[in-house]
């Protein structure tokens, strides 16, 4: 394995005596686009604010290629940052020229000015952008101006980017482009990325790692798959999506095969529990299939099949969320289509089908 | 009302006529208070942006201070003055009571706490985040505040016009400190009272809009460069459509 660009272990930070992090350890490898995925407040950008050293953190150690950078502070600690780059929500642009604005990480490292001009020019080729250099940035629209952000983050040449939510406030196709480019322009680069989001399904589309932040702590780490497959605590099933949480016990097993009564319903669900055993599973309403109650009874590939009725539908344009209450709910996820096409209302009966290995033992 | 109309046409003819004792009064009053306005400025915009940008033990009680004296009553700055710079007093050997000089101390007494705290309000209400995106980009401590100033700088600029405003208007402290002496002390405030006094209110309303005319011509010059640097300059623009 290569050796990580940064490393940071026993990382703590608090104020006035109020820990907002709290992380063992965590390595940014070479290359890779680390997601910190997180509810607001669980501390990812102090978290980012402390790996870019604008702020030391209380105690803890931060390596920055193999050396020691926690407390370095004046000469050597702006070096070190120079190498590094920080992207906000808000384009947070200078009131002057789009030129101006790209040229700041390069005129406060005082390069000759032949080298800016070529420079920026490159940047805003490369964020689409070209013959922008004379707009003054209150005339940018949203996206022009987060590609403006880009440009002057990406023009210092960092080793590595840090991104504070850059997408959040961009209309949903503009945001969609733009990290599709922004996500090409950084594997092309070989640029490590540190990427902050609450957002679960941008940490999948972003993300070649996804590190899971709970209250100043990192609760999970893995790849997407893993994350959304596999979550390890209720509060990341939760947080990820898997929407469907139940508790129950185990009443049989055998084979690798378990039974589980949630309620009184049985279930069976693939694992290796022993009876009488307490356990919480997740279910993801994407795996979860809803057919017509009169064929609820034939048997299918899928192992789990309840009937109950529909207490909620909400409808979301394509897609449509679907509680059945079997008698605990069991939200589903539909098309828009098939909902009409099996004529569910709230009210209506309505079987359920999962398969055992959809669900997910926590 | 011919009084004010009258007023107007005296203001015309005393800023034709080159009248050597009116333009004595007129110089002077824009030297004393434009050099009060730059060293309050000097003084002021690094104090405020101190204030809005460090945190130091005693940083608020210097605000409060600063703000407290952003209200003074001139006159109350104006005895304070004379009884340190007068004869008598612990700075008297300095010869500067009834001087220019003592004119100058007391407005830049006067100007540099309005100055300070406009300061300091203009930068507090720039986004602080806008300092820390300039130190990710690899901006040091320095060129961030540098970068906010720049950010701040209608506030800033306001601050100094309000300064400037402030002095060149007084008249109380500098009667006190400077005396109101012809030909040497006489502003065109502490001048505008005497006209008054003796009954010559044609003249002093003549001044007194000489002096509006005065401040309008500084502040059309303070608040053009106020709003430049939010649009490209007219040359630049002009390069430009040639291109």
């Amino acid at each position: 394995m290569l050796e990580p660009i940064i490393e940071a272990s026993q990382l703590n930070k608090a104020y006035d005596g109020r820990v907002v992090i709290d992380i063992e350890h965590l390595a940014v490898e070479p290359g890779e686009i680390l997601v910190f995925l997180g509810p607001s407040g669980a501390g990812k950008s102090v978290l980012l604010r402390l790996l870019n050293l604008l702020e030391l953190p209380t105690s803890g150690k931060i390596m920055f290629k193999g050396e020691d950078v926690s407390a370095v502070a004046g000469g050597r600690g702006l070096d070190v940052r120079r190498r590094m780059v920080m992207l906000f929500q808000d384009p947070l642009l200078f009131k002057t020229s789009v030129e101006k604005n790209v040229a700041f990480g390069l005129s406060v490292r005082r390069l000759p000015r032949v080298e800016v001009k070529q420079r920026v020019d490159d940047a805003l080729e490369l964020l689409g952008l070209e013959g922008s250099n004379d707009k003054v940035v209150s005339t940018l629209s949203g996206g022009e101006a987060q590609r403006v952000a880009f440009a002057r983050a990406l023009v210092v040449e960092p080793e590595v980017i840090f991104l504070d939510e850059p997408f959040s406030d961009l209309d949903f196709l503009i945001r969609r482009r733009l990290q599709n480019e922004v996500r090409d322009i950084f594997k092309g680069k070989g640029l490590t990325s540190v990427f902050v989001t609450h957002d679960h399904e941008e940490a999948a589309r972003m993300g070649d790692r996804i590190m899971v932040m709970h209250e100043g702590k990192m609760v999970q780490a893995g790849t997407p798959r893993q994350i959304f497959r596999h979550p390890e605590s209720e509060f990341v099933a939760q947080f990820v999506g898997m929407e469907n949480i139940y508790d129950g016990a185990v009443v049989s097993s055998g084979e690798g095969l378990a039974e589980v009564s949630i309620d009184g319903q049985l279930i069976e669900v693939l694992a290796d529990r022993d009876e009488g055993e307490t356990i919480t599973i997740g279910l993801r309403p994407e795996d979860v299939t809803l057919v017509p109650a009169a064929e609820a009874d034939s048997r299918a590939s899928s192992r789990n099949t309840l009937v109950g009725r529909v207490s909620r539908v909400d409808a979301q344009g394509p897609t449509a969320y679907v509680t059945v209450d079997c008698p605990f709910p069991v939200r589903a996820l539909i098309t828009s289509r098939s909902l009409e096409e099996l004529g569910i209302n709230v009210g209506s009966d309505a079987g359920i089908r999962f398969k055992a290995t959809a669900v997910h033992v926590i | 009302m011919s009084t004010i109309l009258n007023a107007f046409k005296d203001a015309f003819l005393l800023i034709v006529h080159f009248n050597h004792d009116f333009y004595q009064v007129l110089f002077l009053s824009l030297t004393v208070s434009g050099i009060a306005t730059v060293i309050g400025g000097i003084i002021g915009i690094p104090l405020g942006t101190v204030l809005a940008e460090y945190e130091f033990t005693g940083r608020r009680v210097i605000l409060v201070i600063v703000h407290t004296f952003m209200g003074l009553p001139p006159v109350v700055v104006g005895v304070f003055t004379f009884l340190v710079l007068a004869r008598s007093g612990p700075l008297g050997s300095l010869n500067m009571i009834y001087t220019p000089t003592a004119m100058v101390v007391v407005q830049v007494i006067l100007a540099a706490p309005i100055i300070a705290g406009f300061t300091h309000a203009s930068l507090r209400a720039v986004d602080p985040r806008l300092g820390l995106q300039a130190r990710s980009l690899g901006a040091t401590r320095i060129q961030s505040i540098l970068v906010k100033m720049r950010e701040a700088r209608a506030g800033i600029v306001a601050a100094v016009i309000a300064g400037f405003g402030g002095v060149i208007s007084e008249v109380g402290a500098v009667l006190i400190v400077g005396g109101n002496i012809k030909g040497s002390t006489r502003v065109m405030t502490t001048d505008i009272v005497l006209q008054t006094r003796q009954g010559n209110y044609q003249l002093a309303l003549a001044e007194g809009i000489v002096l509006l005319i005065l401040a309008l011509v500084v502040n059309a010059i303070l608040t053009r460069y106020q709003e430049s640097g939010t649009r490209i300059g007219l040359f630049r623009r002009l390069a430009l459509r040639r291109d």
